[in-house]
C-alpha cells in the first residue's frame, strides 16, 4: 500500500509538474485530493491492515497529501505570476511617446519684470500705487520742476492732447500725486510702474511708448547714502548678489543731486565686453535726491523731510534679462516670442 | 558740443592725459561724453608738397600732370582737380600712404603717365563735405604759403586731433564753450585755467561817435554792447582757427566771421558782426517785433515776426533776430572794411520761442536759450576784437557802446559742512568742502560756523544749497558715498487686494493657456470706434499725431488684439489664444476735453484655431464659444464673482448673432463675449475668433464671495440621472434653474452631462441629460426622501418648460 501511495504521489507531481494552467491544476487537485480520489481509495483499504501497519500507511498518505498540496499550491503561485507578466507585458507602452501638453501661457516679459521689481520693493516696504496714463502739464511738468520754458523739456518731445494736457512722458507725476495724498506727513514709500509716451519714432532702441517703474522714499533724515543702499540691495537681488553699484553725476530736474547709476556687467564681471561696451559697466537707473522745490510743491516741508527718487526702464531691464535685443518685439507680440516666456 | 582736444590744451594743462583720459574724467564727473572721434587714425605719408610744375596732360583734357616738391622727393603726379595751379602747397599722399576708408596710395599709370602718389582733398582726408571751405569742396586742398614742405599735411589741417563729443545735461550750459569745459577739467584735476588773450590796440577814435545804443526791452536784454573795428580786410582765417572750426563741426567762411564764430565756440558768447556801411543807420535799437514784421534773414528766407519775437533794429527796420540769425541786408561780405561788433545777452525764453517759431537753430540760438555767461560779454567782445586786429587788419575803435540792465551782485548760497554732509551721508570736513569750492573757482568763506559760496555767472545752475551738496560729492568722487539703509520707521510694504486680484487674473489665464500681449495704447481712427465696451461719449485725440495709426487714444483692446492674431497668421502661426490688460479712454462729447478723460481698466482676449490638440492620440478641438466662455467661469470663479455673474444673449452687432453673449454682474452691464461677426472676420482676415472684453473696474470693484469652509460630507450622496425632452428652443441654462429652484436644500449638485438633437426624437426637439445629487449633510437621505424631491423636480420641469422623461 506504501508502494501505491508512493507511485500515486509520484504520477501527481509528474501530472503537477506538466500542467500549463490554473485550471490543468485544479483538476489534478480533484483528481489526487479529491473524496474519490485514489489516495482516499487507498485510504479506505486501510482497514484491512494490521494495527502495526496502519499508522505507517496513515502517515504515508498524509505525506503523499501534504506534498502534492505544496506543489500544487508552488505551480499555481508559478503560472499565476506568469500569467501575470504575461498581462503586463501585453499592456507594455512605448514611454518615448510624447505626454498630453497641460496648456500653459505665457506672462509678458514686461510684466514678469514688472512683478519681480513689485516684489523686491514691496519686500523693503514700499507699496504700488498707479496714476492716470493722460496727465496735466501741471503734474508731468510743473510740479516736478519743469516750468513751462524749462530747457529740460526739450529732452522729452511729448504728445499732447490740449493745450494743458498730455499724454504722460515718464511715471514721475505719479510721485507728486502720491505725495500730495499723504498731506506732508511722511514716510512715503512707493513704487510706479507704468506705461508713457514720447515722440520718437520706433526703431530697434526706441518707441514711442514704453514702461518705467518710479521709485520714491520720502521721510525725515533721508540721506544719499540711503539712496546708494536701497539701490545696492535692490540691484542685487535683481540682478545677482554678485553685482556692484557705481553712481555717476548726472541731471534730472525733479532730483539733485542727481546720478546715473550703473551696475556692474554680469557678461564679463566688470572686465568689459560688447555687451557694457568695454566700460565693464551698465547703465540701469537714473536717481537722486528728491529737488527741494518738488518736496515742496507736494505738501512737504523740505526743511523737515528729504528724500530720494528713482526710475528704470522696464524694456531695458527685459532687455538685460533675457538678451532681448530689438525694443518692439514687446508690442509687435509675435507668439513665438512670447511663449519664450512661459518660466518667467 | 564737440571739444576738439588739442584745443582744449590751450586752456588747461592736460600735456600728461590722454584724449581717452580725459573723457574719463569729465564723464565720471557728471559732464558725459558720448563718443571720442579719432579724426585721422594711422593716416601716414600724407605730407606738404609743392607744386613746382603743372602742365595738361596730354592724353586727357581733365587731368594735370604735376611735378611735387615734398622734400624728400620730386614726384610727378597726375592731378584731377580743376583748381591744382603751379606755386601751390598742397596735401600730397605719397605711394605707400593709407587714407581713411583704408585707401592705399601707390604708383599707378594715368592714362599712360605714371603717377606716384595724390594730391587730396580735405574730403579725402575724411573732413565731411559740408566743413570744408566753399572754394575747395569740388578741389584739393590748398594750404597756406608758409606750410613747410615735407611737413605731417595731416597736423597742418589739424587731423591729428581726437575730438570728444559731450552728451551735455540741461543743468550745465557752461560746458557749451572751450573755456566751459577747460573749467570743468581744472577742477576735475585741481589745476589752472589758462584765459585767452583778449590785448589790442584803440585808436583814437570812439565807438560811440559811430553808433547809438538803445534797449526798449531790458528784461529781454540785459545786456547789449557793440564794438567798432574798421580798415577790415576780409580773406581767409589762419589755418590753425580753420581747423579748429572744423573740429567743432563749423565750416570756415572768412576771417571776419570766422573770429565770431571762434569766440563762440571759445567763450560760449555768441556775437555778431554788422557790416557798419550797411547797417543803414548809426543807431542800434533793441525792441519786439511789431505783429506781421517781415525781415529777410541771412539764410535768404523772408520771415514773418510777431510781438513775441525781439529784433534788433536800425532804429527803423529789423538788422537781426535777437540773438538767433542776423539780417541779410547788413551781412559782412567779401568788400567789407568796417564792422560792428555785437556782444549781448538776451533772456534765454525769449530766444526760444522765436527759435522755436521760425525752425531756426543755430550756434548762438542754441547758446541763448540754455543760459550764456552774462558776467563774460564783455571779455568775449574784447577777444573777437584782439582777434580782428591780428588776423584781419582790424582797427578796433575805442571803447563800446553799452547799455547794462543786469543785476550788480553774484547771488550767494549759505551752507554748512554739517548740513552738506547730513544731505548726502557723508563726513567731510570744511576745509575738504572749501577746497572743493576753490577748485570749482567758487568763491567761498567760512564764516559763523557755516560757509558762504558766491556764485560766479558763468554757473546759473547753482542756485541753493542741494545744488552745491551735488558739486561737492561729484567732485569728491560718488564711489566715497557710504552704503546705508534708510534709518527712519519702519512700514509694511505690501499689494492692494485689487492689485494681488489682478495678480489672480493674470495667473488664472495663464494657466488657462492663454498668452499675455501688451499693444499701443494710441491707434487710428478706424480702429477707435470698433468693438467696443460700451457706446462712448466721446475719444482722446492726440493734437499733432505722427502719424494717422497712432493718432487717438484707443476705446476698446480688442481692434489691436485682432491685429496681432493676424500679424501672426501672416507668419503661419494661425492658433493664437491672446489676452491683455490695459486702459481705454474715454473722452466727452464734442471731442473738446475740459478734464483728464476717465480711464477705464479692460479686460479683452482673442481665442481663434486649434484650442486643444493631443494629435498622436487623435484628439483635436477647435476654439468655440464654450471654449472661452469656460476661459471666463474660470476667472470669475478665480475673482470670486462667479455666482453673480449671467450670460445673456447679445445684440452687438459686430458679434456673431447666435454665438454671443452679454455679461452681467450682479445686474449690471460688464462686458461681452462671443463669435466675431463673419463681416469683422472677414476684415481681420480670421477664421472663427473668439473674443470676450470684461470691464475690470467694474469686476475687481465688486465685493469677491469670501472663501469660508463647508463641512466635507460625512453621510452618501444619492445620485440620479434624467434625460429631459424639450423642445429645442429651450435654453439649457432654464431648464437647469427649474432643476435648482424645484430640488430644494436636499439638492447638492447638478451637471449637464449629454445634449442629443436627431434620431429617436422628433423634429424641434433635443435631449438634455443631467445628473442630479442629493444630499443632506446630516444624515443619510432615505430613498423615499430622495423620491420625494426628485418627482417634485420632474413635475415642475413638466409645468414650466414641458419637459418629458426621455423613455
Amino acid at each position: 500500500m506504501i508502494d501505491r501511495l508512493q507511485e500515486l504521489g509520484r504520477e501527481a507531481l509528474e501530472e503537477i509538474k506538466q500542467a500549463d494552467s490554473v485550471k490543468a491544476l485544479e483538476s489534478v487537485r480533484v483528481k489526487y485530493l479529491g473524496k474519490k480520489g485514489p489516495i482516499t481509495e487507498v485510504l479506505r483499504g486501510m482497514g484491512q491492515l494490521s494495527e502495526e501497519e496502519r499508522p505507517k500507511v496513515g502517515q504515508k498518505a498524509n505525506d503523499v497529501r501534504e506534498e502534492i498540496k505544496e506543489k500544487l499550491e508552488e505551480k499555481t503561485e508559478q503560472l499565476e505570476k506568469a500569467a501575470i507578466d504575461e498581462k503586463l507585458k501585453a499592456e507594455s507602452i512605448d514611454i518615448t511617446l510624447p505626454g498630453r501638453e497641460v496648456k500653459q501661457g505665457a506672462r509678458h516679459p514686461l510684466t514678469a519684470v514688472v512683478e519681480e521689481i513689485e516684489d523686491i520693493f514691496v519686500g523693503l516696504g514700499f507699496q504700488v500705487t498707479k496714476g492716470p496714463e493722460v496727465e496735466t502739464d501741471q503734474y508731468n511738468f510743473e510740479k516736478l520742476n519743469l516750468p513751462a520754458e524749462h530747457p529740460a523739456r526739450d529732452m522729452q518731445d511729448s504728445f499732447y492732447v490740449t493745450t494743458d494736457m498730455l499724454l504722460r512722458t515718464q511715471t514721475s507725476p505719479v510721485q507728486a500725486r502720491t505725495m500730495e495724498t499723504f498731506e506732508g506727513q511722511g514716510p512715503v514709500k512707493i513704487v510706479c510702474p507704468g506705461k508713457v509716451y514720447r515722440r520718437d519714432d520706433d526703431d530697434a532702441t526706441h518707441s514711442h511708448q514704453f514702461m518705467q517703474i518710479e521709485g520714491l522714499y520720502v521721510d525725515k533724515n533721508v540721506q544719499m547714502s540711503d539712496l546708494k543702499g536701497v539701490l545696492e540691495a535692490f540691484v542685487q537681488k535683481y540682478f545677482g548678489a554678485d553685482r556692484s553699484i557705481r553712481l555717476r553725476p548726472s541731471f534730472f530736474p525733479f532730483t539733485e543731486p542727481s546720478v546715473e547709476v550703473d551696475v556692474s556687467c554680469g557678461i564679463c564681471g566688470g572686465k568689459g565686453c560688447r555687451v557694457c561696451k568695454y566700460s565693464g559697466w551698465i547703465e540701469v537707473l537714473g536717481a537722486g535726491m528728491i529737488h527741494p522745490n518738488v518736496l515742496e510743491m507736494s505738501g512737504f516741508d523740505p526743511e523737515i523731510y528729504t528724500g530720494f527718487a528713482f526710475g528704470m526702464g522696464v524694456e531695458r531691464f527685459a532687455m538685460l534679462k533675457y538678451g532681448i535685443d530689438d525694443i518692439r518685439h514687446f508690442y509687435t507680440n509675435d507668439i513665438r516670442f512670447l511663449n519664450q516666456f512661459k518660466r518667467a | 558740443m564737440l571739444v576738439s582736444y588739442q584745443w582744449l590744451k590751450n586752456y588747461v594743462d592736460i600735456e600728461d592725459l590722454s584724449a581717452e583720459d580725459a573723457a574719463e574724467r569729465l564723464t565720471r564727473g557728471g559732464v558725459e561724453v558720448d563718443m571720442l572721434h579719432n579724426r585721422t587714425e594711422g593716416v601716414e605719408h600724407v605730407v606738404v608738397g609743392y607744386v613746382e610744375e603743372c602742365s595738361p596732360h596730354p592724353e586727357a583734357d581733365k587731368l594735370s600732370v604735376c611735378v611735387v616738391d615734398t622734400k624728400s622727393a620730386k614726384r610727378t603726379i597726375v592731378c584731377g582737380a580743376s583748381n591744382i595751379r603751379a606755386g601751390q602747397k598742397v596735401v600730397t599722399a605719397e605711394p605707400g600712404a593709407v587714407l581713411p576708408g583704408g585707401i592705399e596710395i601707390t604708383t599707378t599709370t594715368l592714362r599712360g603717365q605714371e603717377s606716384q602718389g595724390m594730391i587730396c582733398s580735405l574730403q579725402e582726408l575724411g573732413v565731411e563735405q559740408k566743413l570744408v571751405a566753399k572754394e575747395y569742396q569740388d578741389g584739393i586742398y590748398v594750404l597756406p604759403d608758409d606750410a613747410e614742405v615735407g611737413a605731417d599735411a595731416v597736423a597742418e589741417i589739424g587731423l591729428r586731433d581726437t575730438v570728444l563729443e559731450l552728451d551735455l545735461t540741461p543743468n550745465r550750459p557752461d560746458c557749451l564753450s572751450m573755456l566751459g569745459v577747460a573749467y570743468e577739467m581744472a577742477a576735475l584735476l585741481d589745476r589752472d585755467v589758462i584765459h585767452p588773450d583778449t590785448a589790442h590796440k584803440e585808436s583814437a577814435e570812439h565807438a560811440s561817435d559811430h553808433v547809438s545804443v538803445q534797449v526798449d526791452v531790458p528784461k529781454d536784454n540785459p545786456f547789449y554792447g557793440v564794438k567798432v573795428v574798421k580798415n577790415i580786410v576780409v580773406g581767409p582765417s589762419p589755418q590753425w582757427m580753420q581747423n579748429r572750426l572744423t573740429a567743432a563741426g563749423i565750416r570756415p567762411i572768412s576771417n571776419v566771421v570766422d573770429i565770431t564764430n571762434y569766440v563762440l565756440l571759445e567763450y560760449g558768447q555768441p556775437l555778431h558782426a554788422f557790416d557798419l556801411d550797411r547797417l543803414g543807420s548809426s543807431e542800434i535799437l533793441v525792441r519786439r517785433a511789431g505783429e506781421g514784421e517781415e525781415m529777410t534773414t541771412l539764410d535768404g528766407e523772408t520771415r514773418t515776426l510777431s510781438s513775441e519775437h525781439m529784433v534788433i533794429t536800425n532804429g527803423k527796420e529789423p538788422v537781426a533776430l535777437a540773438g538767433v540769425m542776423g539780417g541779410a541786408s547788413s551781412e559782412v561780405q567779401d568788400d567789407t572794411t568796417a564792422v560792428l561788433l555785437e556782444a549781448a545777452y538776451f533772456q534765454p525764453a525769449r530766444v526760444r520761442k522765436a527759435s522755436r517759431q521760425t525752425g531756426i537753430r543755430s550756434e548762438s540760438s542754441i547758446r541763448f536759450e540754455k543760459g550764456i555767461d552774462s558776467g563774460r560779454v564783455e571779455e568775449a567782445a574784447e577777444r573777437a576784437a584782439s582777434l580782428l586786429e591780428t588776423y584781419a587788419g582790424g582797427e578796433v575803435l575805442q571803447g563800446s557802446v553799452e547799455v547794462d540792465h543786469r543785476p550788480a551782485e553774484n547771488k550767494k548760497i549759505e551752507t554748512s559742512a554739517g548740513q552738506l554732509n547730513g544731505l548726502l551721508g557723508m563726513n567731510l570736513s570744511e576745509d575738504d568742502m572749501l577746497s572743493i569750492f576753490r577748485r570749482l573757482r567758487l568763491p567761498a568763506s567760512a564764516e559763523k560756523g557755516g560757509i558762504k559760496v558766491e556764485v560766479p555767472t558763468r554757473r546759473p545752475d547753482l542756485e541753493r544749497e542741494v545744488d552745491l551738496a551735488e558739486e561737492a560729492a561729484r567732485l569728491y568722487g560718488y564711489e566715497y558715498i557710504p552704503t546705508t539703509l534708510p534709518s527712519g520707521v519702519t512700514t509694511p510694504g505690501f499689494l492692494t487686494d485689487r492689485q494681488r486680484r489682478e495678480r489672480h487674473m493674470r495667473r488664472f489665464l495663464e494657466s488657462a493657456g492663454l498668452n499675455e500681449a501688451l499693444t499701443y495704447t494710441l491707434t487710428s481712427r478706424e480702429h477707435s470706434s470698433r468693438l467696443q465696451l460700451h457706446t462712448l461719449p466721446g475719444k482722446v485725440d492726440v493734437s499733432l499725431p505722427m502719424s494717422e495709426e497712432r493718432s487717438t487714444m484707443r476705446t476698446s483692446l480688442l481692434p489691436q488684439l485682432l491685429d496681432t492674431v493676424q500679424y501672426n497668421r501672416n507668419r503661419q502661426i494661425n492658433d493664437a489664444a491672446l489676452f491683455e490688460l490695459g486702459s481705454i479712454f474715454i473722452g466727452e462729447p464734442g471731442g473738446t476735453l475740459t478734464k483728464q478723460p476717465q480711464e477705464k481698466t479692460v479686460l479683452a482676449a482673442a481665442v481663434t484655431g486649434w484650442w486643444d490638440t493631443h494629435l498622436w492620440q487623435g484628439e483635436k478641438k477647435k476654439a468655440d464659444f464654450f471654449v472661452i466662455k469656460g476661459i471666463l467661469e474660470g476667472l470669475f470663479n478665480e475673482l470670486g464673482v462667479a455666482s453673480e455673474v449671467a450670460f445673456v444673449r447679445s445684440s452687438q452687432a459686430e458679434l456673431h448673432p447666435g454665438r454671443s453673449a452679454d455679461i452681467y454682474l450682479n445686474g449690471t452691464y460688464a462686458g461681452f463675449t462671443g463669435q466675431l461677426h463673419p463681416s469683422v472676420e472677414k476684415e481681420w482676415d480670421l477664421k472663427e475668433a473668439y473674443v470676450f472684453q470684461l470691464d475690470m473696474d467694474l469686476i475687481l470693484s465688486y465685493d469677491a464671495v469670501s472663501v469660508f469652509y463647508e463641512t466635507v460630507p460625512r453621510y452618501p450622496a444619492v445620485t440620479r440621472d434624467i434625460a429631459l425632452v424639450v423642445d429645442n428652443d429651450v435654453p439649457a441654462g432654464k431648464v437647469e434653474r427649474v432643476i435648482r429652484e424645484a430640488g430644494g436644500s436636499l439638492l447638492h449638485d447638478i451637471s449637464l452631462f449629454d445634449v442629443y438633437q436627431g434620431e429617436n426624437l422628433s423634429a424641434g426637439k433635443k435631449s438634455l441629460a443631467f445628473s442630479l445629487v442629493y444630499l443632506d449633510p446630516d444624515r443619510t437621505l432615505t430613498d423615499e426622501e430622495v423620491s420625494r424631491a426628485h418627482d417634485n423636480v420632474l413635475k415642475r420641469l413638466e409645468e414650466e418648460v414641458s419637459a418629458e422623461l426621455r423613455k
